[in-house]
């Protein structure tokens, strides 16, 4: 490690601009999170302070308008919604990324990727829209009456796996080639290479790829508005309905006044709180199995 | 890597002014714009907006100068609007509640709340007990009101829209009490959801449920007391389950707002009630 007094801890004037402006902009990108933070307690505050945190919790069910604001079963909601869809998907997404490079011949693992490439870019309420007209009903053929968690859990499924697949595969593009033919070169079978050295240096961009679509499933709006039925109750099995806390806000916002609009802010607030929870269970996941890589 | 390689940390007071001046001027950015032409701000019910939207549009054709500002955000928006002074007119799909006694309410013309089935479900009609018994979740299977054997999937509105209220209102119901299945947002939602379904029932407005009828979606708008569920019946008032579109005022419509409203009763807007699948006030 060889260090002389003209490295990035010396400073000219040109790095003193560069380094104002990317502090700036970092401050913007931070600021804006303090902002949509506090705009949402500055919102939610007159439920806060008349109907008082525990009620959100404690409170037979939600009526807003009957001044009843249970959100617990909205939670539970969210929580199976996205749990099921991030299982589903991580590992068809890491799979099909994993298919692409090690199996596929080029041309198709090149159409492959250009139609994953296709999907991501299919906004929400088309999901939805198909998710209505076509899995709903059919869901409903089998198990009636058909919107449900499972078609809410599907719907996300196809929405979060180009988010998986597409980090999964760029992750894997950058494992160095002396990997791959060291590991030909002992001889180790495809998938014994992939088991013991792929997915263990790319563990971490793999757990990126899983990070960004559990915040998508998460933050999820119209396509679950559309397909999971929306009734306020926690679910007992996979066709029961459910409401989400995002589309909790979506459906009652536009008629809302008063207290029962501060308390769909307070099911933001506790949407961010979520999101909060997983990004840092993630995080802490990431770094505890980086550590044990680089061991 | 040794220590002079570390990155200088930002505590200079140029960043901590930054911040500052970033945080006053997300703050302060809320000023009242002024606005230079004469302009009419118009809230409330969603299912008024399009039509006063287009309304607005045909009316600033006709007098230059003049702004129509419309935007949707419920009944109850629009008359809380108008009472703050946040918006001039106010739109409600309901006629005014007794409390709301001090404003001044206008019909500009009516809607009609209609109960459809599936239209491959036999059932041709109910009465309101049957409706009423499936909503609450005392009839949960078509073979109790004479169709087929299958569970009923009862589809509701969700809480604050003017439908669901008058829905409630009519078959003297609170939301408490009904056992739903699915909880749809707007009229279009409902119409995709009991078409997708043969065993569904759901409630929308007939306007929309009329237009999606004749236009090939699979759905049956059931009539009420014998009485059918078409915009005729609505125009003459027999139907039981309607509504009249309201448009409010805080005082004695004057000015612009006068001559805004004025036309709205005007036949010079029944082709745009008609397009919408509302009835206009007269024939």
């Amino acid at each position: 490690m060889i260090s002389s007094s003209s490295n990035i801890s010396s400073r000219s004037k040109g790095d003193y601009l560069l380094s104002g402006t990317v502090r700036l902009l970092a401050l913007m990108a931070g600021g804006l999170l303090l902002l949509v933070v506090s705009f949402l307690i500055h919102e939610s505050w007159p439920a806060l302070q008349h109907i008082g945190f525990w009620r959100f919790f404690s409170d037979p069910d939600w009526y807003p308008t009957e001044d009843s604001y249970q959100l617990t079963p909205m939670i539970w909601g969210t929580i199976w919604a996205t749990a099921g869809s991030v299982l589903l998907a991580s590992p068809l997404g890491i799979l099909s990324a994993l298919f692409c490079h090690f199996y596929a011949p080029p041309l198709l693992s090149r159409w492959y990727r250009r139609m994953v490439e296709l999907l991501a870019g299919i906004p929400s309420v088309v999901f939805g829209f198909w998710g209505l007209v076509v899995l709903v009903p059919l869901i409903g053929r089998w198990h009636p009456p058909g919107p449900s968690l499972l078609a809410g859990i599907l719907i996300l499924t196809l929405m979060i796996i180009p988010t998986i697949m597409l980090v999964a595969h760029a992750s894997i593009a950058h494992v160095p080639v002396a990997y791959i033919h060291s590991a030909s070169a002992l001889g180790l079978s495809r998938w014994s290479m992939i088991w013991h050295i792929i997915l263990p240096t790319t563990k971490v961009g793999l757990l990126t790829g899983i990070l960004l679509g559990l915040a998508r499933a998460l933050g999820e709006t119209m396509a679950v508005l559309m397909v999971c039925g929306n009734v306020v109750r926690t679910p007992s099995h996979l066709f029961d309905p459910i409401r989400t806390l995002t589309a909790n806000i979506a459906l009652e916002m536009a008629y809302a006044l008063g207290d029962h609009r501060a308390a769909l802010f307070v099911s933001g607030l506790l949407l961010m709180g979520l999101v909060v929870l997983f990004v840092s269970m993630a995080e802490g996941l990431r770094h505890r199995n980086t550590y044990v890589a680089t061991k | 890597m040794n220590k002079t390689s570390k990155m200088p940390r930002a505590r200079n007071p140029a960043t901590v002014f930054l911040i500052c001046l970033f945080c006053v001027c997300a703050l302060l950015g809320q000023f009242p714009a002024e606005a230079k032409e004469e302009q009419l701000v118009i809230t409330g019910s969603s299912t008024m907006a399009p039509l006063v939207s287009e309304m607005g549009k045909r009316f600033e054709s006709l007098h230059t100068g003049t702004r129509i500002d419309v935007q949707a955000g419920g009944s109850s928006r629009g008359i809380a609007d108008v009472l703050n002074g946040l918006a001039d007119i106010g739109m409600a799909s309901r006629a005014l509640k007794a409390q709301e006694n001090d404003l001044y309410g206008v019909v500009i013309a009516h809607d009609g709340v209609t109960v459809i089935l599936h239209s491959n479900n036999p059932i041709q009609a109910l009465t309101d007990d049957q409706i009423k018994g499936i909503y609450i979740g005392v009839i949960t299977n078509w073979k109790t009101v004479g169709g087929l054997d299958a569970p009923i999937t009862v589809v509701n509105k969700a809480e604050g829209r003017s439908t669901l209220e008058l829905f409630l209102h009519y078959f003297t119901l609170s939301n408490r009490d009904i056992k739903a299945h699915v909880v749809i947002g707007d009229n279009e939602q409902g119409i995709k959801t009991v078409a997708g379904n043969p065993h569904a029932i759901g409630y929308v407005s007939i306007g929309t449920a009329q237009y999606d009828a004749t236009h090939g979606v699979p759905i049956r708008l059931l009539p009420l007391r014998n009485i059918p569920a078409t915009l005729k019946t609505v125009r003459e008032g027999t139907f039981p389950l309607s509504r009249p579109l309201t448009l409010v005022t805080k005082s004695s419509p004057a000015g612009l707002m006068k001559i805004f409203i004025d036309f709205a009763r005007s036949s010079q807007v029944h082709d745009l009630i008609l397009k919408q699948y509302f009835v206009p006030l007269q024939g």
